[in-house]
């Protein structure tokens, strides 16, 4: 066999002398993920989002440890600690110390420190659940209409634009409010997050599919496709080696970005109030009931306030760095 | 040999088996309007091309862009469902053969792609991609598929360990390499090769075309070279097909096509590459052809060169010159042929009086062909 030497190519010659460092194991290339994971590391801000958002799904899964360390129970009542004629905390800066870390709420005394951190298990779990479910319905639906074209995707297209020109809020509001108490097994606090992780999956994943969808146009027409099925391969086989690993940069993304504005809406439903129902904490909750105290007690508005905005603004920073990380076009 | 092959076939072949022979092959892509997607026009990116491959050989399909080359091969692939005609490889035909009773036969037939960019998912390894060809087939390898993979490699002379890297770890012609290690994988009998140099730089192509040409030797292949590059076909292929508008123009073994072009296209064709020696360039004259390339929505009537040929007559508008052997092996589609003093139209007039048998029309009416199906 003649094997013809590459004249272009630098990169058989580059490897053998690294290899004689290394000694003779296999050359492990570097994948497009592990590209964008370097290329991750060096964004100082994506990655500060990033830090944030590890600290913030730790506080919410070790909620009861951190309060049982630092705080009160969340439904406990000082009101020893509350004037009793203004109902505002005695102590300045609405009762912070060393006891009560974020101060105490208005009226009740509750321990502001504890309900904001049992409030992230709430905005995060809803945040995810919904984005999850919206990713889910808007990649199937998506590559299938991307796929097979035709009238499969005239009619998806047509169901996208139906549900992303549906008045979502009131649609929201209308459902949650005619809810039941009890549905499938579901009950109380834990029906109404299902209810939301619905309403707002399903309302949001035709983001996901418009992307998927003019993705898997492009990548259709690519000959890797053709390759695949000059060899034989079925369209799942297409679909699930193929495409889908192609779409997952995006995807990553745009549920990254959307996982807060998810998030700012389950705090709007709740500051609605046909969000969570108290007492169980919730940040759009708490800004709602902090409204009516805020000239007496300002600190109950500022912290719900800020939680809600370092959160998606974590979110926000860190999918803005993944995206300019997995695809360094975009920038 | 079961082939079926009528007595158009039976004539060229004269040595070696027929393995793929295709007849009046033809697509239309329909061009639809308004909310009904009612059908105003078709494309007729290939109308009717007749041509067939011998075993070992290398037939080379030239032509400028949008001719039809691309489309032709794409068909023999099966992956463009054609519109009318026939393809049959080694005695079956595949014309209309679904996709599952296909999937057995493409061990024997593969395609090397034009774009080494587009044709390698990006997100698979080297090993992957190769790989999956024993997957999807099915193949049992005697020492697993990473074995047989670094064999693949090595044959197309890459690096074996190169196995672990990533299609952006390499460069253009690093890349048509694993292409083509892809495509033998499953040791075809027949390539069709679109346009497999291309996309790479000149000095990459020589290796490449060579490396084709070695691993024609070694495993018995044979090739179907699409390719615009007059200098390249002449080089890999045996014997040369000239397309124009989704026709066969001329047909005839490279040396006779590069040394005496019948049709006129060709003649502007070969005129058009650059000789790199000025001494041999004096008395020779580069014919210019004026104007585009017709619309294949609405190729013109009869020869569909007259638009542009600087010997049309009134002949050329009315009757369609059919593709006929002017001398033995050369067939040509021309009233008015170079190089030589009988022309398609003489031979149809002395078949018509004559049958002498020494008429071999390749080229039939398509509607017709299809019809006798």
């Amino acid at each position: 066999m003649t094997a013809p030497i590459e004249v272009s190519g630098s990169e058989t010659a580059q490897p053998d002398a690294v290899l004689e460092g290394v000694g003779r194991k296999a050359i492990q290339g570097r994948s497009l993920g592990q590209i964008a994971w370097l290329r991750l590391r060096r964004d100082k801000v994506a990655m500060t989002g990033g830090v944030v958002i590890i600290l913030l799904v730790l506080v919410a899964i070790f909620a009861p440890v951190l309060v049982k360390l630092f705080g009160h129970p969340p439904n406990e009542y000082h009101q020893d600690l509350i004037d009793p004629t203004l109902g505002a905390p005695m102590k300045p800066l609405g009762g912070m110390s060393g006891d009560f870390l974020l101060g105490l709420e208005p009226t009740t005394g509750r321990d502001l420190f504890s309900r904001i951190i049992y409030g992230s298990r709430v905005s995060l779990l809803v945040g995810f659940l919904a984005t999850l479910v919206a990713a889910f319905i808007g990649t199937t639906l998506g590559v299938i209409a991307g796929y097979f074209g035709g009238w499969i995707d005239t009619l998806i297209a047509r169901v996208m634009d139906i549900f992303l020109a549906f008045p979502l809020l009131l649609f929201a509001i209308a459902i949650v409010g005619v809810l039941p108490d009890s549905m499938l097994g579901l009950s109380g606090n834990g029906l109404r997050i299902a209810m939301l992780v619905v309403i707002i999956g399903f309302f949001s994943w035709p983001y996901i599919g418009r992307i998927v969808r003019g993705q898997t146009l492009s990548l259709r027409e690519r000959e890797f496709v053709d390759a695949a099925r000059a060899m034989g391969a079925r369209a799942p086989y297409i679909i699930v080696r193929e495409i889908l690993p192609n779409l997952v940069a995006p995807i990553l993304v745009y549920a990254t970005l959307m996982i807060p504005t998810n998030i700012l809406f389950e705090a709007g439903l709740s500051f609605l109030g046909v969000g969570i129902r108290p007492p169980t904490p919730s940040w759009g909750d708490m800004l709602s009931s902090a409204v009516k105290t805020y000239q007496i007690a300002p600190h109950y508005v500022v912290i719900p306030g800020i939680a809600i905005f370092v959160t998606v603004m974590a979110f926000n920073v860190f999918g803005d760095g993944l995206r300019d990380a997995l695809d360094p076009r975009t920038r | 040999m079961s082939t079926k092959t009528t007595a158009a076939e039976t004539k060229t072949v004269a040595e070696g088996e027929t393995l793929l022979s295709v007849e009046g092959l033809g697509k239309h892509f329909p061009v639809t309007a308004g909310l009904l997607r009612r059908q105003v026009g078709a494309v007729k990116a290939v109308d009717g091309v007749s041509f067939s491959v011998r075993k070992g050989e290398t037939l080379g399909l030239v032509g400028e862009s949008g001719c039809g080359k691309t489309t032709t091969g794409r068909m023999i692939m099966r992956l463009l469902e054609p519109s009318f005609g026939k393809i049959v490889f080694e005695g079956h035909d595949i014309t209309h053969m679904s996709q599952r009773q296909l999937r057995p036969l493409r061990r024997d037939l593969q395609m090397i792609f034009q774009d080494p960019y587009s044709s390698l998912n990006p997100r698979q390894t080297v090993g992957a991609i190769i790989g999956a060809a024993f997957r999807l087939q099915k193949i049992e390898t005697e020492h697993g598929v990473k074995r047989a993979v670094q064999e693949l490699l090595e044959l197309v002379g890459l690096n074996p360990e190169h196995y672990n890297r990533y299609p952006h770890e390499f460069s253009g012609g690093q890349r048509q390499r694993i292409g083509i290690a892809r495509t033998l994988a499953l040791r075809p009998k027949l390539i069709v090769a679109d346009e497999p140099v291309s996309a790479l730089d000149v000095s990459v192509q020589a290796q490449v075309v060579n490396l084709l040409e070695d691993l024609q030797d070694e495993l018995d292949l044979t090739y179907i070279v699409i390719a615009h590059d007059l200098s390249v076909v002449r080089h890999i292929s045996d014997r040369v097909a000239v397309m124009y508008l989704g026709k066969i123009v001329e047909l005839a073994d490279r040396d006779d096509l590069y040394e005496r072009p019948m049709h006129p296209y060709t003649n502007a064709l070969l005129s058009a590459v650059p000789i790199p020696d000025p001494s041999k360039r004096e008395g020779r004259e580069r014919i210019r052809l004026t104007g585009d390339v017709p619309s294949p929505l609405d190729p013109p009537p009869a020869c569909r060169f007259h638009t542009r040929c600087w010997k049309a007559q009134d002949i050329c508008k009315q009757t369609e010159p059919p593709l006929v052997e002017l001398s033995p092996g050369h067939l040509t589609a021309c009233h008015f042929p170079e190089n030589t003093t009988v022309s398609a139209t003489d031979e149809v007039a002395k078949a018509a009086v004559g049958g002498s048998g020494a008429v071999t029309p390749v080229e039939g009416d398509p509607k017709l062909d299809a019809d006798d199906d």
